[in-house]
């Protein structure tokens, strides 16, 4: 399981990389796992939009589940990956670079530092049972 | 009904909900609407109470028995008895879809042939397994378009030439959205004016425009107008359907429709008072995550044999309650294998045939009509099987002197359209002979001459 170093992460699975103001947003290695083959994925919000904190952004769909992606912290959105939809497999096989989902404008950078690290969040999942 | 609880759990669980007893749980359902106590006296035997509940039975004027003129949503058409008996084997009796459900290929098979009839017949991609009936799946098309959108736009336009039901269980759905809006078009104009008018009230915050084809009062319109002012709103379009009448008309698919739906009755359910029916609905394929109920595939197994599945099943009830986008999980399955069954009997010139049997005796009925004194057949639209007469005489008075001579007479349109006075909506399909029609003519003239 991948857990990159240069990003923070939620409970719920989600990834965020912070540069500058802009956050960029998706779900994690262990996310993909967990969900099986992705068949289908939509984000939910459009660039301008005011995302709250906890606001439902994008819905996964695998061949056994289907998922709400979160944002941790609010902000407005500054660009959205339109491609995705097109391609979902590449939440399994590329959860931290192509299957990004948005990017947006944080309202309060610090927000994410009640957010997890790479190491707090490898050891969550470890906790966590299947 | 076996219900497994124990006394002692069920006054557990009315405590906690502070409710003394189960009747409290109805006391929203008006006295006089709830099943009450037979007034059986003491020590009357069973045949004697049968041969009583007989007679009121006998009471009853049964439409199968009268010449029937009488459709507004719901047709007389002829059932072969093949579809009945096909119904009722054994294999079919549980409509219900199990919860493994590929288990059941039978029942999935039927479903996506259901299905497939379905998309061909209206001209659509996709459509679904299945809804209550027409009004409901009206209903669910105002649903779909809502999330489609994301909420964002909150506008509904519908036609008030939509079957008056099909516009109040869409209201129903819809009223705990709290910030959906429709407007009814056609509200404080006569009911006869042309869909065009809908055409202002459509803009960037109309998520669906509901039409209906042949309309309510009969009327067939050339919705392609409609249609392109809608998409250039970015809208999408809801078409309400008579599937009978698709047998001659172009499907709404050809004309770009984003919805079709309607009530599968004609097609081979019986009247039976009122249910239960059929609701379908076909869309198009881009729509598909958004369509509710549910939807069988056609695929192979490992073995490369084809088979059926529950295809979208991630977004059911049981998987994902609180984001499903709707409450349909189970559907009238069996009442779709009756449909399947009369579609493929009837086959692509069967369907025809019935649909222009239906088209010209209702066209000889209302040329007949028009020849009446005191009658005038109303609108200068093309019409299918259902037409308004204006009558000499309250519509209600004449309906019931027609009873009387054998003859269930068309709906009296001021039920609805109070602008409508002395109306009457005339249906005839291939049921209706010619001599049938004649004497219905006949006893038109006899009635309102009194």
């Amino acid at each position: 399981m991948q857990t990159p170093q240069n990003l923070k992460y939620t409970s719920s699975d989600e990834w965020l990389l912070l540069e500058g103001k802009i956050a960029t947003l998706g779900v994690t290695d262990y996310a993909q796992d967990q969900l099986s083959d992705v068949v289908f994925c939509e984000i939910a919000v459009g660039v301008g939009d005011t995302l709250d904190k906890n606001s439902i952004v994008a819905t996964i769909e695998s061949v056994k589940a289907a998922a709400d992606v979160k944002t941790p912290v609010a902000g407005r959105v500054t660009e959205i990956n339109e491609e995705l939809a097109n391609m979902p497999e590449v939440i399994n096989t590329d959860p931290f670079g192509a299957a990004w989902m948005l990017k947006f404008e944080l309202s309060d950078p610090a927000e994410l530092d009640s957010l997890m690290d790479a190491e707090a969040y490898k050891a969550f999942c470890e906790t966590r049972g299947h | 009904m076996y219900i497994p609880h124990t006394e002692a759990e069920t006054s557990e669980m009315l405590k906690s909900i502070g409710v003394k007893q189960i009747s409290d749980l109805f006391n929203d359902v008006p006295l006089k609407h709830r099943f009450s106590r037979l007034a059986i006296p003491p020590g009357v035997t069973e045949m004697e109470v049968l041969e009583e509940l007989k007679e009121y039975a006998a009471a009853n004027e049964q439409a199968g028995e009268l010449a029937c003129f009488l459709g507004a949503g719901v047709y007389n058409h002829y059932v072969p008895a093949a579809v009945d008996s096909l119904l009722r084997r054994g294999e079919f009796y549980t409509a219900y879809t199990p919860y493994q459900p590929e288990i059941s290929q039978g029942t999935l098979q039927a479903i996506f042939e259901f299905q497939t009839l379905i998309a061909n017949l209206t001209g659509m991609e996709v459509t679904n397994a299945s809804h209550y009936d027409g009004a409901t799946a009206t209903a669910e098309a105002g649903v779909m378009a809502y999330h489609h959108f994301r909420g964002k736009r909150p506008k509904i336009v519908l036609s008030s030439a939509v079957h008056p039901q099909y516009r109040e269980v869409l209201c129903s759905y819809l009223c705990g959205y709290e910030d959906i809006h429709i407007e009814t078009a056609g509200k404080g104009e006569s009911a006869l004016s042309h869909p065009d008018n809908l055409l202002k009230l459509i803009d960037q915050e109309t998520a669906l425009v509901v039409v209906q084809y042949p309309d309510f009062l009969g009327r067939i319109f050339d919705f392609r107008n409609l249609v392109k002012t809608a998409h250039e709103q970015g809208a999408l379009v809801a078409v309400v359907v008579n599937p009978i009448a698709l047998g001659l008309l172009t499907p709404p698919g050809e004309i770009d429709a984003d919805i079709v739906v309607g009530e599968g009755q004609p097609l081979g359910i019986p009247m039976s008072f009122g249910g239960p029916y059929l609701g379908f609905f076909a869309t198009r394929k881009e729509y598909v995550r958004k369509m509710s109920g549910r939807l069988v595939g056609e695929t192979t197994d490992a073995q490369g044999r084809r088979g059926y599945v529950l295809t979208l099943t991630a977004r059911e009830q049981h998987i994902r309650r609180e984001k499903a986008t709707s409450n349909i999980c189970s559907n009238q399955g069996l009442i779709a294998l009756a449909t399947t069954i009369h579609m493929s009997l009837l086959g692509k010139n069967g369907l025809k045939q019935v649909a222009g049997l239906c088209y010209h005796k209702a066209h000889y009925a209302a040329k007949e009509i028009a020849k009446l004194p005191g009658f005038e057949v109303i609108g200068a639209e093309p019409f299918f099987n259902e037409f308004m007469v204006k009558c000499p005489k309250d519509v209600a008075t004449l309906n019931y002197d027609l009873l009387d001579l054998g003859f269930l007479g068309g709906y009296d349109l001021r039920k609805e359209y109070p602008e409508l006075k002395n109306h009457m909506l005339v249906a005839v399909t291939e049921m209706n002979s010619r001599e049938e029609i004649d004497d219905f003519v006949q006893a038109l003239k006899e009635v309102s001459d009194d």
